[in-house]
């Protein structure tokens, strides 16, 4: 029954059977030419805790909003305890009895924790005015159902997240929630919290709430619920029953894609050592991390989300500052804190979010390519247009950038096209370390493997490549050497030849590393 | 998004892809860099101008005169210094409230420095520190410290103005030294152009120079529209603020020098009031509130505009309130209009994708108005994928 693409064919947990609360099937939604979501499907039933699992990218993001009432699903049907729905926002959603938690609460730090339950509902009394004290016998009711010593009438100010997830728990319970869809609530808890909270969701199981469980650690997945449904590539795949599962099998139906198809990986000659970074440390952000680069390799940074792969190769371009540690650059110290020190020294950052940190959205093409040699344009002290121009047309036109016109804001190009101009704009710097963050994020699939191409192009051509991905096929297809990172610690190091599913998600997600 | 731009590839294999791209044209097609300079919001500004002079030429008696000029240009030289840097500022997507209260204080500074006894050049010299100083103290606050320059400024607006009437009381200085106060009002011949204008122009061009011709330049607006980008490219974000402040401080000194002696009177509510006349003209002139949008050439023609306009009415005998209201309801035009015309494109694109979608589909419809979603609605929720 696991390969049925189609919830109707996925039967109840078996004995007992079950009410469907919700439903969604066959959802799809796309935002220009980018695919978010192609089949989303999951079905929950009341009194289940039920997982949604999945590599980043995969689609639950987008599920989940479809869901809350955020994004309105292109096509696919959606029901409610059998009755088709359709959410304008968030508040129909809400009032149709779902209540999504996100990572990061959103309580409004001022008002008190009572406040914070009762937003927009206060209970009124007998003068047609907020009754405060009816506010806060209500929410301690709330919280002793919870079973959490939480005062009501302090301010949410000050709160643990822990704590802010149990207050929109309170919340949601008082809203009368019929699903409640939990999005990587344990990412930001310790081992007690997480306890706590799982307490918490057992028992509302227990009165016959259907619960949405998004998590990336396996341990917790199989801990706490009871059937396990993935996703991949923005596609439902299969749902198990928990206990008729192996993490492996999870495992392979995430990542499981022919690889060696997508990636046309050149091989390239690896030379001497560009990057080399001794001991670097950031007080809560990473610790202690050591690795190297060389000509012509593309090394990837793995790892899940919040990792503390970006904030290395942050920290490394001289964005953000570091406690401790050394980075060189072809054997000479760079300067911290100094991106024109590293651009100086031949490293380029493609940035992962392309609208706020990698382009200027406004500016034309021809601008943003230019934006990084404006050095390079001077005639007497003062920018030659005509330089300018010729220098962009040729670097647009080596990578093939599709636009109207150079004189185009990027905002009007494709996101694949949009990611060609910011590599233009690198290699137009003749750099000698590229830093990619997440290469192909919000990329169609045509134009990855335009992208894959031209970044193994790049390594051919002696560029040393540290590449920063999430997306599992991508590290494993491109990449030389593969680090893999969590909770700010590198966890293993592998060979192109060692590095598979297996060994990188493991590395990602459970606490012993295996290291080479 | 205009009928010029191509279309983008339909996901297809890989090998398929790699052959079939379209790599951009040698020659831009749709509209070309001229036509488009032609059109950009700061060119309307200066037909505005244009065709302003040219009606008020033709319809007011006295006002096509050497006479008109030297008193329009005396009159708006202290906003067009002062709209400078701030057009620079703002189009890093920050503000100077301050200025204006700079030029007071340094007035002030001015009047009593001399009445003392001063040598003039000595107290000319002083004047120009304190205004450095103004400037630097403002850059710290802001560009260091990381304070928003609105608050930061509101608060050193009254701070000036304050320390000014510290400075000089409610005295008044005006015995400045004839030669220099002959000298602010001379003409340049019989074209009725003041003789200052020669230095107001060289303020001009360093500015317009820097803006547009220097690496700097380039940097500021990257900064307008995301600090995290230009951060990226390695500019120095904090560096280039703290340093647009001091050139305002300076110059809104200088203007408060010109002011002083235009009107040989130093008094502490000099200049008062003329931060926002240098925000209205830097606006009308095209520039962004938000950053990363605007130019020199614009708002030079916005500061005229105004300063014309005001002119204009002043000989019809138009009375200053009038006056007042004319200049608001045209800021708020030209701030509405940009967004007008935006709003016209979207409702024409909207329309297109309307036709085109019930054509495809028959007029059936699973949920046509997820495909009236402008571009715009769509980048947004780009971002939220």
């Amino acid at each position: 029954m696991q390969q049925t693409p189609n919830a109707h064919a996925v039967p109840g947990s078996g004995e007992r059977p079950q009410e469907t609360v919700l439903s969604l099937t066959h959802a799809a939604k796309t935002f220009g030419p980018v695919v978010a979501l192609a089949d989303g499907t999951i079905e929950i039933q009341a009194g289940e805790i039920h997982a949604l699992v999945g590599e980043n990218g995969a689609g639950k993001s987008t599920l989940v909003k479809i869901l809350a009432g955020l994004h309105h699903p292109d096509s696919g049907d959606f029901r409610l305890s059998g009755e088709p729905v359709h959410f304008r926002n968030v508040a129909e959603s809400k009032a149709a009895g779902i209540s999504v938690i996100y990572q990061e609460p959103t309580l409004f730090p001022d008002l008190t924790v009572a406040e914070n339950i009762f937003i927009g509902r206060q209970p009124k009394g007998r003068s047609r005015l907020i009754s405060r004290s009816e506010m806060r016998r209500q929410a301690a009711e709330l919280f002793r159902r919870l079973g959490v010593p939480i005062d009501p009438s302090r301010v949410a100010e000050g709160l643990s997240i822990a704590d802010q997830q149990i207050i929109e728990i309170a919340k949601a319970i008082s809203l009368d929630a019929k699903v409640l869809v939990m999005d990587e609530p344990t990412a930001a808890l310790s081992g007690v919290e997480v306890d706590r909270l799982f307490a918490v969701a057992r028992a509302l199981r227990d009165k016959g709430t259907g619960i949405l469980f998004i998590s990336h650690r396996f341990d917790e997945v199989f801990d706490l619920c009871d059937r396990i449904t993935v996703m991949r590539d923005g596609r439902y795949i299969a749902t198990h029953r928990t206990a008729d599962v192996t993490v492996e099998r999870i495992v392979r139906e995430m990542v499981g894609r022919d690889i060696a198809t997508l990636f046309p990986k050149a091989e390239a000659e690896i030379g001497h050592t560009v990057l080399k970074v001794e001991g670097l440390s950031s007080a809560g952000v990473f610790r202690d991390i050591s690795f190297e680069v060389r000509a012509g390799e593309i090394v990837a940074l793995a790892g899940l989300v919040g990792a503390g792969r970006t904030e290395v190769a942050r920290a490394v371009f001289g964005i953000d500052p570091y406690d401790s540690g050394r980075i060189e650059v072809e054997g000479k110290p760079l300067k911290a804190r100094d991106p024109q020190a590293a651009i100086a020294a031949g490293l380029g950052f493609v940035p992962e979010d392309r609208r706020k940190q990698g382009l200027v959205m406004n500016l034309s093409v021809a601008r943003n390519v230019t934006l990084t040699l404006r050095e390079k344009f001077l005639t007497a002290g003062l920018i030659n247009g005509a330089k300018e121009r010729r220098a962009a047309q040729e670097w647009s036109k080596r990578l093939q950038v599709k636009a109207g016109s150079q004189e185009h804001a990027v905002s009007t190009l494709s996101g694949g096209n949009q990611q060609k101009v910011v590599l233009a704009k690198w290699l137009a710097t003749d750099p000698r370390l590229l830093i990619i963050d997440e290469p192909t994020r919000g990329i169609d699939v045509g134009t990855k493997s335009e992208v894959h191409r031209l970044i193994s192009d790049l390594a051919v051509r002696g560029i040393a490549i540290l590449m920063i991905s999430s997306e599992l096929p991508e590290v494993l297809g491109m990449a030389d050497r593969v680090l893999v990172m969590r909770e700010g610690r590198i966890t293993a190091h592998l060979d192109r030849a060692a590095a598979d599913p297996e060994s990188v998600m493991h590395a990602a997600t459970s606490s012993t590393g295996v290291t080479e | 998004m205009s009928e010029t731009t191509t279309p983008r590839s339909k996901p297809a294999p890989a090998a398929a892809v790699a052959d079939s791209t379209k790599p951009l044209a040698d020659e831009p097609k749709g509209r070309t860099g001229a036509a488009r300079i032609l059109a950009s919001r700061d060119a309307i500004t200066i037909y505005a101008l244009l065709a302003f002079l040219v009606y008020a030429a033709i319809t007011i008696p006295r006002f096509a005169s050497p006479v008109t000029t030297g008193f329009l240009l005396l009159d708006v030289i202290p906003v067009l210094l002062i709209a400078m840097p701030m057009t620079l500022i703002i189009i890093t997507g920050e503000i100077d409230l301050s200025v204006a209260s700079t030029a007071g204080l340094t007035s002030a500074l001015m009047g009593v420095l001399w009445a003392g006894g001063m040598d003039i050049w000595l107290v000319l010299a002083i004047c120009l520190l304190a205004g450095t100083a103004a400037g630097m103290f403002n850059g710290f606050l802001i560009a260091v410290l990381g304070l928003p320059s609105l608050a930061v400024t509101i608060g050193t607006l009254a701070l000036f103005r304050g320390l000014a009437l510290v400075v000089i009381g409610d005295n008044a200085v005006a015995n400045f030294p004839k030669e220099l106060t002959a000298f602010f009002t001379s003409k340049l011949g019989g074209t009725g152009i003041p003789t200052v204008m020669i230095g107001v122009v060289l303020v001009m061009l360093f500015f317009g120079i820097l803006l547009h011709f220097t690496p700097f330049g380039r940097g500021l607006y990257a900064m307008g529209y995301s600090k995290e980008a230009a951060t990226f490219v390695g500019i120095k974000v904090a560096r280039s603020k703290f340093w647009l402040y001091v050139a305002s401080g300076v110059v809104a000194s200088l203007a408060g020098i010109y002011w002083t002696l235009r009107y040989t009177s130093a008094r502490s509510d000099n200049a008062s009031g003329l931060e926002l006349a240098v925000i209205a003209a830097v606006l009308l002139g095209g520039v962004s509130i938000f950053g990363g949008k605007g130019t020199i050439p614009g708002v030079i023609a916005g500061v005229l505009l105004i300063g014309t306009l005001n002119y204009a009415l002043r000989l019809g005998r138009v009375s200053d309130v009038v006056l007042i209201t004319v200049t608001g309801l045209l800021l708020i035009a030209s701030v509405v209009a940009p967004s007008i015309g935006s709003g016209i494109k979207e409702w024409r694109h909207t329309r297109r994708v309307r036709r085109s979608f019930s054509r495809d589909t028959g007029g059936g419809s699973t949920a046509p108005h997820r495909v009236q979603k402008t571009d715009r609605t769509k980048e947004k929720e780009n971002n939220d994928v």
